[in-house]
């Protein structure tokens, strides 16, 4: 089945291909998931499958639209990666309609006005959840606190449907805020950090995740696991990650150490909100970040730079999702000046020093 | 003997080269074949262009008997390289014959009649003491001799032996890397005749004038190493090193960096910085040449990929038709979905087994599906697997994506004519973008835009060329005519002067 107009080579493959990729990275967030799944009930379930099946509904669309086939671009598994970006960063319990308008926010607006796949400038998942936060700021932070599936509180099978697909559900009783938005709350109110911060919210149970927070971004454990395992299957680098983790590792430690009555502790940064899934799978996604590795680690710094910025003086307690639409929106330039240096020239392009040569300037 | 063992136990200190890629070698379907003689095919086609730089021109006639080693054409201008006989037989016609390229096109070929007898020229000269020629005089034999680089990029060797006229050299290195999937030739070349190319060796050393010999060949051919290593044992000046299997570490300006840590510089040649490399089989082509007096007629070549049925090493006559390589490998054993000549990264693909051997080939891959793993081009998602790949620092997305959008320009800005087509980008890409392909595109069309602007220049040279000697002519015709006119007026007036003293003294009288 080759074709043979091709000429050039190579005539064998390392067998890597987009589907492939795309499984990997879903694969890698399968325990999160599941976790979130397990934490917040059929609710989140629900939510899941709604956005999921919307963002492949609305490729399917978009495609039939541009005149593209349908079967290499569905089955390539781009849709449902951010359907389910997507889904892991809303809150549990919000009603379907989040989920339906924010898969065709990110594929439609953030993907197909573009081009499709390879060609959009911003991460489609985090174009739909900023799009979302601005537009329903209620639904979109209204957190439930945990009520792991198995636990008697949990809502069942049927009253789960009305959660997410009924109408007006009373949330408020089972609504609780998340780490970060406590602290900015408690904040606001003049109160100092050691008064906020309360048991539930130690560092051990931002680990492990049993917090309020979105769908697939309470446990640190199990995402650090899914992103490492990108990374030994080498379908992400080390480079975002560790400048973003390390710059906000840096700075919080700075301001904690400063005036630790104000400022978080860089443990409590790194482990909370979607600083860890935003480093290992959202930074990192690879249409929309740079592709030297000088240009990954600007990328990375700047999308942690913001991160803390925005948690600490803006409005928003948390600031994953508009830190790396800002640094995905500087992408083209920090590819245009941040090129890999090219073999036998220096920086600036110029041939490297030629040392050997006797006389006659021409070759043989 | 105990001291140089000694010298080369201690390690050589490699460097690292940027990107690469791991291929599956595949080279244990072909390894442990000997090399073998192919038998005597009916009909030999020997192309007049086998190597980089002017044809050969033929100096024989349609029905002439040659001998084997007979010069057939000889070299034209500075880089080109002259053409031997493989075998004593009939020339039945000088004329077209297909390529050993993928377009198929035809190229100018004799075509030879084995007569059976296989008789050797009467004045071959094998040299009895060929470590007391000078330098030059080597050159000269292996220019006459008809060896070019035998690697695969053919260019004339002897171009490249007296370099050490105008570079200050360090070293020598032999290139037995052999880092293309598949091949084993040269691997089983080392083998089986290790002596032969460690002589090959010495002599080209001599020719450019250094005594540092690096003898490179990747770890994933211990034996080879081994063998070498043996045969070298007496010259403490030779070291045969290991390198680390990764491709493209065959390439001569990565792998001059591997073992000295120097870059060649951009536009410019391994002897930039101190080293000239040739192929492990050249080596042991100018051994042929120098000790025996025998041109280039034949070399090894690896049959091999899963469409052939019996993978070997064989020993081809230069003009072979590549069908009697299939044949003797026992055939196809399906219906290939790629033909290679060399090896899988970098080889050309061929449009069928019509096509003669030639210098250069390395290789025939007759390879399966599941081999060549080729896919429908999705488009790029920027995974940037190309640019960790490149080991020449490119960014290869970019610079495709320029040479889409019909910007070659943009593409030269950014390093198109850095790359060297080593096709890793190509190979990691998970989208299939035949980004080599792209590449080499680009290059074709840049250079035949170069050559229209220079023919568009020497139209336009000529032409005011033209244009001032006319104007030349013209002019020189105005002035000859204003004299002509100066000259009838002077005469006039000496005339009329002539009549008026006439008329005075007339008057006078």
């Amino acid at each position: 089945m080759s074709d043979h107009s091709i000429v050039g080579g190579p005539f064998t493959h390392g067998g890597n291909s987009i589907p492939r990729t795309m499984q990997l990275v879903m694969l890698a967030l399968l325990p999160a998931t599941l976790f979130g799944f397990y934490l917040f009930g059929w609710p989140a379930i629900y939510l899941f499958m709604v956005t999921v099946l919307s963002a492949m509904g609305a490729e399917a669309l978009a495609l039939a639209i541009a005149g593209k086939p349908q079967r290499p671009f569905l089955m390539d598994g781009s849709a449902l990666l951010t359907g389910w970006l997507l889904a892991m960063t809303l809150p549990p319990w919000a009603p379907w309609w989040i989920g339906v308008i924010g898969a065709l926010l990110a594929i439609i607006i953030g993907k197909h006005v573009f081009g499709g796949i390879g060609q959009n400038l911003f991460n489609p998942a985090m174009v739909a959840r900023v799009a979302l936060l601005i537009s329903f700021p209620l639904e979109m932070t209204l957190f439930t606190a945990p009520s792991p599936i198995t636990s008697a509180a949990a809502p069942g099978l049927f009253d789960s449907l009305a959660i997410t697909f009924g109408l007006g559900a009373d949330l408020d009783a089972v609504s609780s805020a998340t780490p970060l938005g406590h602290v900015k709350t408690e904040l606001g109110r003049g109160l100092m950090l050691p008064q906020a911060l309360g048991d539930a919210h130690s560092e051990w149970n931002l680990g492990v995740g049993s917090i309020s927070g979105s769908l697939g971004e309470t446990s640190a454990v199990l995402i650090l696991l899914g992103g490492l395992f990108l990374l030994y299957k080498r379908i992400i680098s080390w480079h975002i990650p560790l400048a973003m983790l390390g710059t906000l590792f840096v700075l919080a430690t700075l301001f904690h150490l400063i005036d630790p009555e104000r400022y978080l502790g860089p443990m409590s940064h790194l482990l909370s909100g979607a600083a860890l899934l935003g480093a290992f799978f959202i930074a990192t996604d690879l249409v929309t970040s740079p592709v030297s590795i000088r240009g990954q680690l600007i990328f990375g710094a700047g999308c942690g730079l913001l991160v803390y910025v925005i948690r600490t003086w803006a409005g928003y307690p948390e600031g994953v999702a508009f830190a790396v639409l800002l640094m995905n929106a500087c992408t083209p330039l920090i590819d245009h000046y941040f090129k890999p240096r090219i073999y036998g020239r220096d920086r600036k392009g110029q041939p490297l020093n030629q040392t050997s040569r006797q006389s006659a300037p021409e070759k043989p | 003997m105990l001291a140089g063992s000694l010298f080369r136990s201690e390690p050589f200190r490699l460097f690292r080269i940027r990107g690469g890629v791991h291929p599956d070698d595949r080279k244990a379907l072909s390894a442990d074949q000997s090399i073998v003689d192919l038998p005597m095919p009916a009909l030999l086609h020997i192309p007049l262009q086998q190597h980089i730089g002017a044809p050969a021109a033929s100096l024989v006639t349609r029905g002439q008997m040659v001998r084997k080693g007979q010069l057939l054409a000889r070299s034209q201008g500075l880089i080109s390289a002259p053409v031997h006989a493989p075998t004593s037989g009939r020339i039945v016609g000088v004329g077209s014959y297909p390529a050993h390229h993928a377009s198929g096109l035809s190229v100018r070929t004799i075509t030879l009649q084995p007569d059976g007898l296989d008789e050797w020229i009467d004045d071959i000269e094998p040299v009895v003491e060929p470590f007391t020629l000078a330098p030059e005089e080597i050159a000269r034999r292996v220019a006459e001799a008809g060896i070019v680089g035998m690697g695969g990029a053919t260019f004339p060797s002897a171009v490249k032996l007296n370099l050490g006229k105008r570079y200050a050299l360090k070293g020598l290195v032999i290139n037995g890397a052999e880092c293309e999937p598949y091949l084993t030739c040269d691997d089983r070349l080392m083998q089986e005749h290790s002596s032969e190319v460690l002589t090959g060796t010495l002599l080209m050393a001599r020719a450019l004038g250094v005594s540092e010999i690096l003898f490179a060949i990747e770890n994933n051919k211990p034996a080879a190493i081994e063998a070498m290593r043996q045969a070298a044992a007496a010259f403490p000046e030779l070291r045969v090193i290991g390198l680390p299997t990764r491709y493209p570490m065959g390439s001569e300006k990565h792998l001059v960096q591997a073992l000295t840590g120097q870059e060649t510089p951009a536009r410019g040649l391994t002897a930039d910085i101190g080293y000239v490399v040739h192929n492990a089989a050249t080596a042991k082509a100018v051994h042929d040449a120098l000790i025996h007096g025998q041109p280039l007629i034949s070399r090894v070549m690896t049959v091999s990929g899963n469409a052939i049925r019996q993978p070997r090493n064989l020993r081809v006559l230069i003009g072979t038709p590549l069908d009697n390589l299939v044949e003797f490998c026992g055939g196809f054993n399906a219906e290939p979905a790629r033909l290679v000549s060399g090896g899988p990264m970098m080889g050309q693909p061929l449009p069928g087994t019509r096509v003669p051997a030639v210098k250069g080939s390395n290789g025939l891959l007759a390879l399966s599906a599941q081999e060549t793993l080729a896919a429908p081009e999705m488009p790029c998602i920027r995974c940037a697997s190309c640019v960790q790949a490149c080991p020449c620092g490119l960014v290869p997305l970019d610079m495709a994506a320029n040479i889409r959008a019909g910007s070659l320009d943009a593409s030269v800005s950014i390093g198109l004519l850095d790359c060297i087509g080593c096709g890793s980008c190509s190979y990691v890409c998970p989208a299939h973008i035949p980004l080599v392909q792209y590449f080499n595109y680009a290059k074709g069309e840049l250079a035949a835009r170069q050559r229209n602007q220079h023919k568009q220049g020497e139209t336009k040279r000529l032409a005011e060329a033209r244009n001032t000697r006319l104007e030349a002519i013209k002019k020189a015709k105005r002035e000859q005519m204003l004299k002509r006119k100066r000259e009838m007026e002077a005469k006039k007036q000496s005339e009329q002067a002539q009549q008026k003293v006439a008329e005075t003294i007339e008057d006078g009288a």
